[in-house]
């Protein structure tokens, strides 16, 4: 697997997941509307890092630019529920979303095939 | 008249031997080894202050088709500018008529001496890698070994690996002429079976030449003139046994040892030393390649995988991974109820 692959694999399984951990909040809204979107937002940041992993070897960049990436789009999903009059669910997006960044920022550098492996 | 003892005689006899470097810019320094056409020493290079190996005829092959050979030999080795082929420096005739060639002196142990000493598995295929690319270069060139032993492979001091010894070296493609040429008696353990009956020099289909253990049928049976690029790859495969078990491949000690070695490296070892050619890899690059895979945790082209391989390895190659995602989706429920 190409470490873009890996990235899109990754992020999409976490964010999947991530939606799916919506099931124990009926409140939360439609799991249907929220998963979705929670593995588009895994797949985008799993994509980022995967291109920037294939261009730079290091780890810790990695998993700076995942953390950022997960938070920026976490935040993307927050101010989408702020505008759609929806709870925001700071915690319980952001901070899942910004470690599953770090997670695929981590697996993009550390496996999968690229011009830096 | 007093009669010399046998042990004068012999001192005298190796201060014959001695080649004379008198006018050159060598100065021996001492033999490192002696063999059935010539003696190596261990030598300076005034000119460029550094200390070489030279390889001299020996003194009773002179007059012999030897000295052609030998600088067609030192021509090959020369053609082979690769970080994985001993390089040389030099050729030329001496005072006294001998020739000789310059090469670099190689600090290191031989690969059978090396292997003798404990080593991951990954250490020892990544060596037995560059062993690989060296004479896969070669087979780029269309010159084959012939020879390919652990005796005949140094490992220096850094992991940096030189194949020598391409006295018995063949070029293909110039069949008759490389034959005659090239293929000669190379001083250590190489096994010679002369059958042509002739001169005993010039090789022929028939004569067998190489190093039993570590010869490809073919090339046992003395098919000189069928020989390519997968009579080195039988005996590459020959030495990835080496490398595995410690043990040539038909010592019954390997048995055991070979059996522990992972059935994808046997699959290996098999598919290289396959009987008939044509079921071999095709060339040294093929086998590095397949080694490659290997310690990628990929499908090797030897080895047909079940799908539980499959998933076993795949589990194994992400284990890291998957171990990290499992904590983080357990800890992420558990929080979750700890929190409501």
């Amino acid at each position: 697997m190409t470490k873009v692959v890996i990235g899109i694999v990754v992020g999409a399984i976490l964010g999947v997941f991530d939606g799916m951990v919506a099931l124990l909040t009926p409140e939360a809204g439609n799991i249907w509307d929220i998963v979705p979107w929670s593995s588009l937002k895994g797949l985008i940041v799993g994509l980022i890092v995967g291109f920037y992993a294939r261009k730079v070897s290091n780890l810790r960049g990695g998993v700076i630019l995942g953390l950022v990436a997960g938070a920026i789009f976490a935040l993307l999903v927050v101010l989408g529920n702020i505008a759609g009059g929806l709870p925001p669910y700071w915690i319980e997006i952001m901070l899942p979303g910004t470690i599953v960044g770090g997670i695929v920022g981590y697996a993009t550098q550390q496996y999968g095939k690229g011009a830096t492996a | 008249m007093t009669q010399l003892s046998d042990r004068a005689l012999s001192r005298l006899q190796s201060i014959v031997d001695v080649p004379d470097f008198e006018g050159t810019r060598y100065r021996i320094l001492s033999k490192i080894a002696e063999g059935g056409m010539g003696t190596v020493f261990r030598a300076h290079d005034s000119s460029l202050d550094r200390e070489v190996a030279l390889k001299v005829m020996d003194d009773s092959l002179q007059e012999t088709q030897f000295a052609e050979r030998m600088q067609q030999e030192a021509q090959v080795i020369a053609r082979l500018e690769h970080p994985g082929i001993v390089p040389i420096h030099d050729v030329g005739i001496l005072p006294d008529g001998r020739m000789f060639y310059a090469m670099k002196l190689v600090q290191g142990e031989r690969l059978d001496v090396f292997c003798q000493t404990a080593r991951a598995l990954p250490e020892r295929l990544r060596l037995f890698q560059k062993i690989c690319e060296a004479v896969a270069f070669a087979h780029a060139q269309n010159i084959i070994h012939r020879d390919l032993k652990p005796a005949n492979i140094m490992v220096g001091a850094f992991g940096e690996v030189l194949v020598m010894d391409w006295g018995l070296a063949k070029i293909l493609g110039e069949e008759k002429a490389s034959e005659t040429r090239m293929a000669m008696p190379e001083p250590g353990a190489a096994f010679q079976d002369k059958t042509d009956g002739g001169s005993g020099l010039a090789t022929q289909v028939g004569a067998v030449l190489g190093t039993p253990d570590y010869m490809a049928p073919e090339q046992a049976r003395g098919e000189n003139n069928r020989l390519d690029q997968r009579a080195d790859v039988y005996a590459l495969g020959a030495i990835l046994q080496f490398v595995l078990t410690g043990s040539h491949p038909f010592q019954k000690i390997e048995s055991q040892a070979k059996d522990k070695a992972p059935k994808r490296l046997q699959a290996i070892i098999r598919h290289a030393m396959a009987e008939p050619r044509e079921q071999r890899y095709a060339n040294a690059s093929e086998l590095a390649a397949d080694i490659e895979r290997f310690l990628n945790d990929e499908t090797v082209t030897a080895y047909r995988d079940n799908p539980f391989d499959k998933i076993w390895r795949w589990l194994l190659r992400y284990k890291f991974l998957i171990f990290i995602v499992l904590i983080y989706m357990i800890v992420r429920v558990l929080l979750f109820y700890l929190m409501r």
